[in-house]
């Protein structure tokens, strides 16, 4: 079953792709990618002018919550929402219950994966046993079951000692530690960025430097093992600088911003919904200062990708008083919008700089085979629409959940198509295309 | 605003409408909540304050009842213990007429059992005109106003807003100073976790006073500046010059978050005494929101002297909140007529 994308703004950063190419889809993996291919038997799909055909996108930071809480998503729930949101692969964090630290979890979630179909999933193991901080987990036995990355994501490895010793262990494996950066002292019982706008709520504040804190240890532990440390959800000023500074000092440090802290700020947390829990996450929105330097961040290549931190919750969790409410939100459906409206078309961040943000950097830093149009690798695709107008319905998620603070938001760019290993998995009527 | 409106809320006699001499820039509050002083226009807070007045009057009747809220509903739905501020509210309600329900419910009860929203539903079913809401959590206000159709009057959501207390300072300011206009008004204690402070501030900065708050730095919230007053921890400098203090309650379980030493270090520091009143205006007015911690952010020698107003405060909790349910139930009645 051959398949020739015909047309279309072809972005392959990996290849140092960007014009009107054809792709020939042949099965699960990508034939050929040239001008005028010929049909040759294959379905023809005309891409109409204005899409942009990329590598497959992979958010490398969600939270699928099966096993144990299904009310809030499912594997199945998820990997809907994620090829509806354009990404063919996403990489789930280890907190379901039970935690993902063996390799019957991992196993489960790979074959629920498998029988939704839909996008890929890969999980991430918990560096310790119930992400408690205190054992190791039995990181070969994950990373054998397919785990393709280790972290206690929710909570920083409870100490340094553990950190340097995970580091160390997983080093031997070239397996990445994912860390969620925060001194859980100065975060104290926070639920909210320290600043103005929490001081005028009366929300207990969480500075910026209780971020930058885990950052600059992380950094320094993986200067100490010459093992590779990835942060996650950066969200502070101080967190960026702390970065910047690892990666001039030649340190394996990678980082991911979520769409959340390039477009919002604390302000959020009063108006136009004053203590909306849905602009309740961890780490927090932040101050406009901060919020503009993840911006600079992601343009200036200190940022290595843009990842959701998908965090469904039940609306029932969600409607309490804000701080009894659950940390996070939503994010799949709507970061390709996010990313279009306030990073490209405000001419801050060039389209192939996206690509790599969102496809080509989470292939590599997980060490995954996507991320790339190349002959031969497998064919996940995605279809953008860079002009698409959308209006963000939360009721129409195919998440389970629908936490999100962008509800009723217009924006400009969406996604046109999904496909992973040649199948099409989505397509958006709207996008103007439809046989694909 | 006169009594004599007041008198004829749901009375038969009158038909004609008198006003004061000088009448507010606004007649009612066209709102359904209190929910904090940040809402509040400067004209609004003056409406309300002005109507505290014709309030006040009636607790010198023989019979100190008007029919001002008959048949309506009033819930008092508090989640944390409050002795002053409950009775000070049940006083008002009854004072105005309303049937009064009060439901204390601990928190730690709601915290095995039904959310705020559910208890709001179960609430709203049996169709109360006003609930007067305390609860530990800021926002709590925020989210039952927006499942519930009842008027919401905020009596203190966690460390966010007060905004009844704030309107009584201001009654008892405006009685003894004739204004609140370009008075300073020092405030002084733990700032950060104070929604006496932030409705306060709200409501003073509005209505042009020349706010400072002071108190050990680790008691000062992030972003103070911003709040159009002035911060310092150097409580001599706050003091100066003075109209006002105004003393927050020092929480002594503080001291475990090591916010300061000691209560003995806090009163020698931060503590209200007579030397340190000398600062101030000679006709320097003292406030405390209650309860006190005598010996810790107040000398009794303070609190007891001649310049406290501390149990006027009280005194005029019940005339504010009299005229604040009055005019949110009542302006409801105003709209249908109109």
């Amino acid at each position: 079953m051959k398949k020739l994308l015909k047309g279309g703004r072809v972005v392959d950063p990996r290849n140092g792709i960007d014009g009107t190419f054809d792709i020939l889809i042949d099965g699960e993996r990508i034939a050929r990618v040239g001008r005028d291919l010929p049909a040759d038997g294959a379905t023809v799909v005309e891409i109409p002018p204005g899409l942009v055909v990329c590598p497959g996108l992979i958010d490398m930071h969600v939270h699928l919550r099966e096993p144990g809480q299904e009310h809030k998503e499912t594997v199945a729930t998820g990997t809907a929402a994620a090829v509806a949101g354009g990404f063919t692969a996403v990489a789930c964090m280890p907190n379901t219950a039970p935690v993902n630290d063996n390799a019957n979890v991992t196993t489960l979630i790979l074959s629920k994966a498998a029988e939704a179909g839909l996008a890929r999933v890969y999980p991430i193991g918990a560096v310790s046993k119930g992400s408690k901080g205190e054992l190791l987990a039995d990181i070969a036995e994950l990373r054998q079951a397919g785990c393709v990355a280790i972290s206690d994501d929710g909570h920083p490895v409870a100490t340094a000692l553990l950190m340097r010793r995970a580091l160390e262990y997983a080093g031997m494996f070239d397996l990445p530690l994912i860390e969620h950066c925060e001194d859980p002292t100065l975060k104290g019982d926070g639920v909210a960025h320290e600043g103005f706008h929490a001081s005028v709520l009366g929300l207990r504040g969480i500075p910026g430097a209780a971020e930058a804190l885990g950052v600059e240890r992380g950094v320094l532990l993986a200067e100490l093992t010459g093992s590779t440390l990835h942060i996650a959800h950066m969200s502070a000023r101080t967190s960026i600088r702390a970065v910047r500074k690892g990666k001039e000092a030649g340190v394996r440090v990678t980082c991911e911003v979520a769409p959340h802290h390039f477009t919002l700020t604390d302000e959020a947390l009063g108006a136009p919904i004053a203590y909306d829990t849905n602009t309740k996450m961890n780490p927090p929105l932040r101050e406009a200062a901060d919020r503009d330097a993840m911006i600079a961040g992601i343009a200036d290549g200190t940022v290595d990708a843009i990842a959701t931190d998908h965090a469904p919750h039940h609306y029932d969790e969600k409607q309490v008083e804000f701080d009894r409410a659950p940390f996070g939100i939503v994010g799949l459906e709507t970061a390709v919008s996010l990313t279009f409206d306030r990073l490209v078309h405000t001419g801050l961040v060039r389209l192939p700089r996206v690509v790599e943000l969102l496809s080509c950097n989470p292939a590599q830093i997980l060490k995954l085979p996507g991320g790339t149009l190349s002959a031969g690798a497998q064919a996940d695709i995605t279809i953008l629409a860079p002009d698409l107008k959308v209006r963000v319905d939360a009721r129409s998620f195919r998440s389970r959940s629908r936490n999100t603070p962008f509800d009723g938001w217009n924006l400009r760019g969406g996604v046109a198509a999904t496909i992973v290993g040649g199948r099409t998995v989505f397509t958006n009527a709207e996008a103007g295309l439809t046989n694909v | 605003m006169s009594l004599h409106d007041i008198d004829r809320r749901n009375g038969d006699s009158v038909t004609t409408a008198a006003r004061g001499p000088d009448p507010p820039a606004v007649t009612t509050l066209r709102r359904k909540d209190l929910l904090g002083i940040a809402d509040l226009s400067a004209p609004e807070i003056t409406l309300v304050l002005d109507t505290a007045e014709a309030m006040k009057e009636v607790a010198t009747r023989p019979i100190k009842k008007v029919p001002a809220l008959r048949g309506k509903t009033v819930v008092n739905l508090f989640f944390e213990p409050s002795t002053r501020t409950r009775t000070s509210f049940e006083i008002a309600e009854k004072r105005l007429s309303a049937d009064t329900l009060n439901i204390a419910i601990g928190t730690s009860s709601v915290v095995k059992g039904e959310t705020l929203a559910d208890t709001a539903l179960n609430l709203e079913a049996m169709a109360p005109d006003m609930i007067v809401l305390r609860h530990s959590s800021s926002g709590a206000g925020h989210l039952l106003s927006r499942i519930c159709r009842s008027g919401i009057i905020n009596a203190g959501d966690g460390t966010h807003e007060h905004p009844t207390q704030a309107l009584l300072d201001a009654f008892t300011i405006r009685e003894r100073k004739g204004r609140l206009s370009g008075l300073k008004v020092a405030i002084i204690g733990d700032l950060l976790h104070s929604r006496v402070l932030r409705s306060n501030i709200q409501l003073l900065t509005k209505m042009g006073a020349d706010v400072w708050v002071s108190g050990p730095p680790t008691l000062i919230p992030a972003g103070m500046r911003d709040f159009g007053v002035t911060a310092t921890a150097n409580v001599d400098e706050a003091v100066a010059d003075a109209d006002v203090i105004m003393l927050l309650r020092i929480q002594l379980e503080r001291m475990e978050g090591a916010y300061f030493p000691s209560q003995r270090e806090y009163f020698n520091v931060f503590g209200m005494t007579t030397n340190r009143l000398r600062l101030a205006r000679p006709d320097v007015i003292i406030m405390h929101p209650g309860p006190m911690n005598r010996g810790v952010e107040i000398a009794s020698e303070v609190a007891d002297g001649p310049y406290s107003v501390i149990l006027d405060q009280v005194a005029n909790g019940v005339a504010v909140r009299m005229a604040v349910l009055y005019l949110l139930a009542g302006g409801v009645d105003h709209e249908e007529a109109a």
